[in-house]
């Protein structure tokens, strides 16, 4: 696995001590990447007939523009957050996992099985429980294809991609079969939807008249939680080592294939925590899907990789990056509903996204060392000044 | 007479085994191309699903499969081009890049149908083929010789590209590279044009398993591969990088598919049992990956950027 792209990016963590200009080359090419996205996107605006400089107005207007659009925001952004912080975990441990997605599903689907077992549970202890039940699923799922990769040397990105499929098909089993609300079975309509879940169990609402609620919180202290992981313990240390250097960490007795593992864990357990999220913050408050792939996570298990990757893998610049992202998707409705622009644009835009991020690189690697030179001999005339 | 019926559904359930494993197959055998070389591919689902898009609107405007197929192909070798320019010259990191352009695709390919279709209209579908005598035969007629062209051309690469990459001069250099670019470069062989053409003609072929499965289905919708492109990604490792095992792998896969397909409509299993037998293929690969990872060697370069003296 080649990881000199990945190594780049782990060296933009913030305790590593480096000068002005590098950190701001750091910030600015990401930007680059997106406001290049963002032209194109304003060329595929124009040739569908929109206007792109009011069309990006009534996105960001209806994302940031009122405290009703930033609550729908905020929403969007919550499983975005939460993926993308759990991608931070992964790709600086060197685990490449794609596995968001069948992550998502599998901790939704564990959750939701405890709201439906233990529905009279009051709720200071049920929304506990199913948030943990969430972290659980998505970490089991994920530990699967850390031990696959840690014990097997079964590449990460194959089972992680497989094990998407199987939690996918097996959400569609449940959902259309023993977890199916009993009311769509008597009608015959079959619906792919559990039943109205225990309201014990809803997140609560934060502001009176928002769909803003308990979720935000979640996933901000989450986010916060792994920034403290990585680098203010032991754990979040060896785990940044044997990304870093696997076999310098072997020598150091730092076990790769454990810590392999508990990566992808950590990382699903986040992922499992926005599936969770995703069920209960949910104004149907069911599990529902429509038997696709996408269906459940509305891709955010692949999205949530763009938002790491713009935030430098850092996870709390992975905050303002997930309440870009998810601002683009409450935009994206918007603009279908004025310019009739489909919101599927935004999928798009985010795939170039990644490509524009993760090849900037290549930009990021070739202007370092010329700066770096530039420094050098200015520090060099410095103590030359001063020795004379 | 209970005996000859289920003859008959035997027959019927491998002939559509054939047919559903041409899409993988197709996919496959260019993602085994690519990764030979050296490159890794993960957006195999979006090209296909933007290929699969370009045919479909073409044989709406055309109602000429063939034409379909063709911007199918070259929908495929234009983002074959782009993914070689920022993994081969921007050495961008593969795997996640790939995912990028599997976004691309599933988002562009949505935004695209919903702009200029909209609602779900059928298109023409491939007539199947008529073979004097072979046709007509009993039970090997059915299986094997009433297929659309898009199904024998996909099966005929396979021993196309195992003469290509084990007998020609391209092909040792597609290995060559895939293996140890250090050493190919010094003989001579440019690496980077040839994983240009390994990844060209790989997304090319993924392009065309788009217009295949879309043509072969006869409509386009929201994700239409749901997630086939990745399984044919999975099949290069479970058929070990040849063109053989990828054959033997989509064939298993079609197969599968075609038997849950057949019980569902004969009501054999319910819908739902359906599902969890949908995710057999996933899980096979899985396991299959386990004993791949320990009996076989992926090429030694795959994922790893080639930089000249570096």
């Amino acid at each position: 696995m080649n990881s000199n792209g990945l190594i780049a990016l782990l060296m933009t963590g913030t305790n590593v001590k480096t000068n002005n200009i590098q950190s701001m080359i750091r910030l600015l090419i990401p930007l680059c990447a997106v406001l290049l996205a963002l032209a194109i996107g304003a060329v595929m605006l124009l040739s569908l007939g929109a206007n792109p400089v009011s069309g990006y107005a009534t996105m960001f207007g209806a994302a940031f523009g009122s405290l009703e659009g930033f609550s729908e925001t905020t929403i969007k952004s919550i499983p975005l957050l939460l993926v993308g912080v759990g991608i931070c975990i992964a790709f600086r441990a060197n685990v490449i996992n794609i596995g968001g997605e069948g992550q998502m599903v599998i901790g939704a689907l564990l959750s939701t099985t405890v709201a439906l077992a233990f529905p009279d549970i009051p709720s200071l202890m049920l929304i506990p429980m199913v948030l943990l039940a969430g972290a659980m699923g998505g970490a089991a799922w994920g530990a699967i294809a850390g031990a696959l990769k840690a014990w097997f040397n079964v590449s990460e990105i194959l089972s992680t991609i497989m094990l998407n499929i199987v939690a996918v098909q097996f959400m569609n089993f449940l959902l259309r079969g023993p977890m199916m609300d009993p009311a769509e079975v008597a009608r015959g309509t079959g619906i792919p939807q559990t039943m109205r879940l225990s309201p014990n169990a809803d997140l609560p609402i934060l502001i009176e008249g928002m769909r803003m609620h308990l979720g935000v919180v979640i996933a901000l202290l989450v986010a916060i939680g792994a920034y403290f992981l990585l680098w203010r313990t032991s754990m979040g240390f060896r785990l940044r080592a044997v990304g870093y250097n696997p076999d310098a960490s072997r020598y150091a007795g730092i076990s790769v294939p454990k810590n392999v593992t508990a990566a992808l864990a950590f990382s699903g357990a986040m992922a499992g925590i926005a599936g969770a999220i995703l069920v209960f913050g949910s104004e149907s408050h069911r599990m529902v899907t429509d038997g696709s792939s996408t269906g459940f996570t509305g891709s955010a298990g692949f999205n949530g990789i763009v938002v790491a990757l713009l935030a430098g893998l850092h996870p709390l610049w992975s905050i303002p990056s997930a309440l870009l992202f998810g601002g683009m998707l409450v935009g994206a409705n918007a603009l279908q509903r004025s310019a009739q622009v489909p919101s599927a644009l935004i999928i798009a835009l985010n795939g170039l996204i990644v490509v524009f991020v993760v090849s900037s690189e290549y930009f990021r690697q070739r202007m370092q060392p010329t700066i770096r030179v530039d420094l050098e001999e200015k520090t060099a005339e410095e103590t030359g000044g001063q020795n004379g | 007479m209970a005996d000859s019926f289920a003859a008959l559904i035997i027959v019927s359930t491998i002939a559509s085994g054939i047919r559903l494993a041409t899409p993988f197959l197709l996919a496959s055998l260019g993602e085994a191309l690519g990764q030979r070389s050296g490159v890794l591919n993960l957006g195999v689902d979006g090209v296909m699903l933007l290929g699969a898009f370009g045919a479909y609107y073409t044989v709406l405007q055309t109602n000429n499969p063939y034409y379909g197929l063709l911007i199918g192909i070259t929908i495929g070798l234009i983002l074959g081009v782009f993914y070689g320019f920022i993994t081969l010259n921007l050495q961008a990191e593969q795997g996640v890049s790939g995912i990028g352009i599997y976004l691309f695709g599933l988002g562009m390919s949505d935004l695209l149908f919903q702009k200029f279709v909209g609602t779900p209209r059928p298109i023409l579908p491939f007539m199947p083929l008529h073979f004097p005598v072979l046709s007509d035969l009993p039970v090997v007629g059915e299986m094997l010789f009433q297929h659309s062209i898009i199904v024998y051309i996909a099966f005929a690469l396979v021993p196309v590209m195992s003469f290509v990459l084990n007998r020609t001069t391209y092909g040792l250099n597609v290995r060559a590279v895939g293996e140890n670019p250090e050493a190919a470069d010094s003989l001579g062989v440019s690496v980077m044009k040839t994983r240009y053409s390994a990844i060209i003609i790989g997304n090319g072929l993924a392009g065309l398993a788009g217009a295949a499965l879309a043509i072969e289905l006869g409509i386009f919708q929201q994700n239409l591969t749901n997630a086939m492109g990745f399984i044919a990604i999975a099949l290069v490792y479970f058929g070990a990088w040849t063109p053989r095992g990828v054959m033997l792998g989509s064939f298993i896969f079609g197969l599968v598919q075609a038997i849950v397909l057949q019980c569902k409509t004969f009501g054999v299993i319910p819908r739902s049992a359906s599902d969890l037998a949908a995710m057999a293929p996933a899980i096979i690969t899985i396991l299959a990956l386990i004993v791949v990872a320990k009996r076989f060697k992926q090429p030694a370069a795959l994922t790893k950027p080639y930089v000249r003296g570096g």
